[in-house]
């Protein structure tokens, strides 16, 4: 740590001196984050030789494996970030607006924030254990209401699976982002509305939607890209039969699937980059609704 | 009439999503608990007893737990320090610092440690000489479970260095700051004797956070060959039944744990602010 004498104190002072404070943490940044990153960006533009190429990411748009894990990550993604926000925009409004006990927000806000954070192995394990073959659910609709789920098509190991799974992240995620954002309706919009005679309808549709609506798409990107980076959950529900992009790289870390590492590096760079995009998209969207939810 | 008001004002909607949401908690989680027991009728707690009598769960359990605290304590370290200066005298260097706190929002797991692997597998050298200065970190241990901790800081990195900052913004450090230096206290022990006291609540809750990813984390772990408790589990997970769910279930009520006592710490010192 820099030691800068008293007398030029606390004002922020121009001098480089001061940036010594900060170097440890630009050098672990340096090392451990945007090193290993920018490896990645720089070995997808190359050949395993070391010259320069642009077919690594060609080969991420024609490729039909790679194209098709991009397609289906972010299918599985778009559904659970479409399906968990809707899902946890309609739990953080029955809490917050939606005159449920006051006791029971805090209830729902603490299993929101296990739950957002219960994925992985043990989130998999789980769902076998309730929608498996063998599974609780599975059991109870076929003995109780004589339903053969697995027969009628349904399979956990599948795309519709997999998406059930991964709501079980998503949708706590979005009480966790959306209870605040309904809070902060004021309840003097809402009596301004009914003073000139509109009904519920007509406010949520004019006043609380309109207000509501860039937090809501926002916190759906941001679900999106959750969804998105999600590998654990995946590889131990199907072992790796599911192919998104997560589950490609892990092999090509592995080294089992994939002869070619610069494609892996264009693939995990392709993977940055639509992250970067959605969590730009839901700071903008943030900003804009912040206006108004003070 | 009274009574058809009292339905009308009966919020049935947002009882309809509380008891699905509620439902859709519970039954996984029910279910795991169910079939753990499931194994033996005579003996329900089975899969527990196995679970906890093998020697590897407790090895790995216990290195996800060292791994955890010495994340906590690094990151700690090393956050602290920076946004303790950035508030008292690089401002301008803000923005940067918080970019880079949110940039493993941007980089998934899988990323960093492929990028990782890639960067460490290779030994140092001198620049422009072929004298080598470093050993790869994924050949021997210690390199290994360097680059490990180094990654869970960076995933725990945006929750720690928030709680942080927030946890400074409440506390008026720079009269603290000058404070102590009327009083000849050096860097190191104003850092450690005032400000971290003083943000102790923020303090653990970005510890518990941290332990809550740490503690089961697969992705790093696996790739870089760590005997975790999350590729423990995900081993199970492929050769037995009854075992995996118990050990699921005890997961979850550990980052159950460590969420409840966030919660009863932020909302302690929410109070404390409300109070003053």
């Amino acid at each position: 740590m820099a030691r800068v004498s008293p007398t030029n104190g606390f004002k922020p002072s121009a001098s480089w001196k001061v940036w010594l404070g900060v170097v440890p943490f630009f050098l672990f940044a340096i090392l451990f984050l945007l090193l290993p990153s920018f490896r990645l960006l720089t070995a997808s533009f190359s050949t395993p030789e070391g010259a320069f190429t642009l077919d690594n990411i060609r080969q991420l748009f024609t490729e039909p494996l790679i194209v098709n894990s991009y397609r289906l990550s972010i299918q599985i993604s778009a559904v659970t970030a479409l399906g968990g926000g809707i899902f946890g925009f309609l739990l953080a409004y029955s809490v917050t607006v939606g005159g449920l006990p006051k006791q029971l927000r805090s209830v729902l806000i603490t299993f929101s924030g296990v739950a957002s954070n219960f994925a992985g192995v043990p989130l998999a394990f789980a769902f076998v254990a309730t929608l498996g073959r063998q599974g609780f659910i599975t059991a109870v609709l076929k003995n109780i209401f004589n339903l053969d789920v697995y027969a009628s098509g349904f399979n956990l190991y599948s795309f519709a699976g997999l998406s059930l799974v991964y709501m079980y992240f998503q949708f706590p995620l979005m009480v966790l982002i959306m209870a605040p954002a309904l809070d902060g309706l004021k309840k003097e919009w809402r009596e301004a509305a009914e003073n000139l005679g509109a009904n519920t309808t007509q406010y949520w549709l004019k006043v609380a939607m309109p207000v509501l609506l860039p937090s809501i798409l926002g916190s759906m990107i941001l679900l999106f890209g959750n969804a998105f980076g999600a590998y654990a959950t995946a590889y131990a529900l199907t072992g790796g039969r599911i192919g998104l992009v997560t589950i490609q790289i892990g092999a090509q870390i592995r080294g089992d699937v994939l002869y070619n590492p610069g494609l892996g590096y264009a693939m995990a760079v392709g993977m940055v980059f639509i992250m970067a995009v959605s969590l730009t998209g839901y700071s903008l969207l943030q900003a804009k609704t912040e206006r108004w939810l003070k | 009439m009274s009574f058809l008001s009292r339905l009308r004002r009966f919020p049935f909607w947002g009882w309809f999503w509380f008891i699905l949401g509620v439902l859709y908690f519970v039954l996984p989680l029910y279910a795991t608990v169910a079939f753990s027991l499931s194994w033996d009728p005579a003996d329900p707690f089975k899969a527990y007893e196995r679970s906890f009598g093998d020697g590897r769960f407790w090895d790995s359990f216990l290195l996800s737990n060292t791994l955890a605290l010495t994340t906590i304590f690094a990151s700690i370290a090393l956050v602290v320090p920076t946004a303790y200066w950035i508030r008292l005298k690089l401002p301008q260097a803000r923005r940067i610092v918080e970019f880079l706190t949110l940039m493993p929002f941007v980089v998934p797991a899988i990323i960093l440690v492929f990028g990782m692997i890639r960067i460490y597998s290779q030994p140092f050298t001198i620049p422009f000489t072929d004298i080598v200065f470093m050993q790869p970190l994924t050949q021997f241990k210690a390199g290994t479970n360097i680059m490990i901790v180094a990654g869970y800081m960076v995933l725990s990195m945006p929750y720690m260095y928030r709680s942080v900052d927030t946890g400074m913004r409440t506390v008026d450090i720079r009269t603290l700051t000058e404070a102590a230096q009327s009083l000849g206290a050096s860097w190191f022990t104003i850092i450690t004797h005032i400000i971290l006291p003083n943000i102790r609540s923020a303090l653990l809750s970005g510890a518990l956070l941290t332990f809550a990813i740490v503690v089961g984390e697969v992705v790093l772990a696996s790739f870089l060959g760590v005997q975790a408790f999350g590729p423990y589990l995900f081993l199970l997970g492929q050769h037995r039944a009854y075992e995996p769910a118990a050990l699921s279930f005890v997961s979850f009520l550990l980052t159950w744990v460590a969420m409840g006592l966030i919660q009863l710490v932020t909302g302690g010192q929410e109070q404390t602010v409300g109070a003053h």
